[in-house]
């Protein structure tokens, strides 16, 4: 056993809170939905590629970055609420299956015609920053994983304050909690379901763009969606703030799991850990950290 | 599963609960049988009899998994991993020790059912999505125990070759063979699930499903049928995974990887949920669409796309076409194939007299 290395320690640990922030950002689009309209979306992973695939496509084409950026953004933006029009909508009040694998489907869809619009090559998302990592003593801070964290943190800052100080955030909540008085104090249920997808939307070509320039763009980019499962399990289904806890515990989860667990056992622990992580969780305690305590025990 | 009705004449108790209550049903039955088992391994040729062997095989699981998620209302989005629990569970049987396979096939099944149990005790206090959800944790979690505990999975291949089956005496090679192999497996599937949900255990998985605290009520341990149609799923499970490393003649865990608990999943509510029928056609319907689709696109491609492309096109059209036709049944058609199949037998019924 070597001895402890408090440098190495650091080092994973803030690489852990880094990416731990990225995966909140993805993790955020589905507490918005689940929230919302109670419906679970098991094709994250795809909606971030899907951006991804839309930005890196019009970068190659010439575009610049910041209008590739808006250009993914608008079209996630008009995906999902022709999604929510077409499909979600008729799904409402069916058993929590169908919206389960109507979405499973739906990862299915867009993974094809992504690869069949777009071609199944490996592509570059470049952001406008620089190569060189910062440095703060032992720790080593890459600028892709910082703007990452960076543009997270600004989103997850942002949608609290939409939730608690705006008119739509708050009439939002309320449709969350209960859509029978939502609609009897005179709120349009159903524009704000869309408005719900619509926001996951934002957030998932954000996360494209992000994750996209860190891991590339290619047919393998909707793996990290899967990774929003511990996340939101561990912070709770419907709490945005449970999404930034529990993506920074999965986050450095991963990193101390990938850093001390790897050497033993010979990989892979990254992509394990987590998992193991929920199931605890959902054994012990599974509304998560901060979620309401809504759970049937039969 | 077909039957016509014209009132109840059944004298006797022996005939209430007998599984083909009218002659025209056995009479059907029977001619199935006749056809599945004689004429069909003499009239087709071996590409089409190993495509029959695959759907056999799904047959199998998809039964499987509607008595979880058909009858139970319980989602498991990780039968791909029990199907290689119970490959790898017969595979080193029959390596290590040689076992035949009447005890490779019962003890892979024993073994994945073991497992199931213990990814369905969460469903003791969580439904719905957490239970998916957790079950989607358990196939990762099983798939990278597979892969990197080298006892089970035989090594740095993670594959173990077994040899084809031997039936007294006789060693089960030919396609046929397998062929009529796998389908003793099938009727038995299909009569055991039938004569359960008849049964006690099934009357309460439906009670169960459809209002759970009724259940209970009426004194249905919810817990204990819960976690039996965990551990009766995932049998059927762990022997289609054994079944299916005898027609491939090795057991790898990329043949069960998530998509194939999709792929499973979709055979189900596609077929339609809670239907004998149902996850039949949903496992035809399943097996064959990528082998249709190539066809087709081979034939008519060439006119949309060019030659080169084609075979980079196909695999993607198919996850298409598979996403499309899922949202597809479930926006417009959610009781599924089964129910198709109904409304054109209620047609039939009374034609050509319908009023």
């Amino acid at each position: 056993m070597p001895e402890f290395d408090w440098g190495f320690t650091l080092l994973l640990v803030s690489s852990g809170l880094m990416i731990g922030l990225m995966y909140s950002l993805i993790a955020l689009g589905f507490v918005l939905v689940y929230k919302a309209t109670d419906a679970i979306n098991f094709a994250q992973g795809e909606f971030v590629m899907f951006a991804a695939i839309m930005a890196a496509a019009s970068m190659d084409a010439g575009i610049p970055f910041w209008l590739a950026a808006l250009l993914a953004l608008t079209g996630m933006i008009a995906f999902c609420f022709a999604l929510e029009r077409v499909v979600l909508r008729k799904l409402l009040g069916r058993p929590i299956i169908a919206v389960i694998m109507a979405t499973i489907g739906l990862a299915s869809l867009i993974r094809g015609f992504a690869t069949l619009v777009f071609g199944a090559g490996v592509r570059a998302i470049t952001l406008p920053v620089g190569d060189d990592p910062l440095y703060l003593g032992p720790i080593m801070l890459p600028p892709v994983q910082l703007v990452g964290a960076g543009v997270s943190l600004v989103f997850l800052a942002g949608f609290t304050w939409f939730f608690l100080r705006t008119r739509m955030g708050v009439a939002m909540r309320a449709v969350a909690d209960n859509q029978t008085v939502s609609m009897g104090m005179g709120i349009n249920v159903q524009r704000y379901f869309a408005l719900a997808w619509a926001l996951t939307g934002v957030v998932s070509a954000l996360g494209g763009i992000i994750w996209g320039a860190m891991l590339g763009v290619d047919n393998q980019l909707p793996l990290v969606g899967l990774k929003v499962f511990p996340v939101v399990i561990m912070g709770g289904l419907d709490s945005i703030i449970g999404a930034v806890v529990g993506g920074l515990i999965v986050g450095v989860v991963e990193a101390l799991a990938a850093g001390y667990l790897d050497p033993m056992v010979g990989g892979g622990t990254k992509d394990f850990a987590p998992y193991v992580l929920m199931i605890l969780m959902l054994v012990i305690r599974p509304y998560g950290l901060f979620g309401t305590r809504r759970i049937d025990r039969i | 599963m077909f039957y016509r009705e014209s009132g109840v004449f059944k004298t006797s108790y022996a005939a209430d609960m007998g599984l083909l209550p009218l002659p025209n049903t056995r009479w059907a039955v029977a001619g199935l049988l006749v056809l599945f088992v004689a004429v069909v391994p003499l009239v087709s040729d071996e590409y089409s009899l190993s495509i029959l062997n695959l759907i056999l095989i799904a047959v199998v699981g998809a039964i499987g998994l509607n008595i979880l998620v058909g009858y139970t209302d319980q989602v498991s989005i990780g039968h791909g991993a029990f199907m290689s629990v119970g490959a790898y569970t017969a595979a080193n049987l029959i390596v290590r020790v040689h076992a035949p396979f009447w005890i490779a096939v019962p003890a892979g099944g024993a073994m994945a059912a073991l497992i199931g149990v213990v990814v369905g005790i969460p469903s003791l206090r969580i439904k719905g999505l957490y239970l998916a959800i957790s079950t989607l944790a358990a196939q990762l979690i099983i798939e990278w125990v597979i892969n990197h505990v080298s006892w089970i999975s035989g090594g740095t291949q993670v594959s173990i070759q077994v040899p084809p089956p031997s039936v007294f005496g006789v060693v089960l090679q030919s396609p046929w063979q397998i062929y009529l192999f796998l389908l003793a497996f099938v009727i038995l599937a299909i009569v055991g699930t039938q004569n359960l949900i008849r049964s006690r255990i099934g009357r309460a998985f439906i009670a169960v499903r459809d209002r759970d605290v009724a259940a209970e009520i009426i004194g249905i341990n919810i817990f204990r049928y819960k976690l039996l149609a965990f551990a009766i799923s995932s049998f059927y499970a762990g022997v289609t995974g054994v079944l299916y490393s005898y027609y491939l003649g090795i057991a790898n865990y990329e043949q069960f990887q998530l998509d194939v608990s999709i792929n499973f999943l979709a055979m189900v509510i596609i077929g339609g949920l809670g239907s004998t029928l149902g996850p039949i056609f949903g496992a035809i319907f399943v097996t064959l669409l990528p082998i249709v689709t190539r066809r087709v696109l081979e034939s008519v491609g060439g006119l949309f796309f060019q030659a080169s492309d084609l075979s980079a096109v196909i695999p993607s059209l198919r996850l298409v076409i598979f996403g499309g036709l899922i949202i597809f049944f479930l926006v417009v058609e959610p009781e599924g194939l089964n129910r198709l199949w109904r409304n054109i037998r209620n047609y039939f019924r009374t034609w050509p007299f319908s009023y």
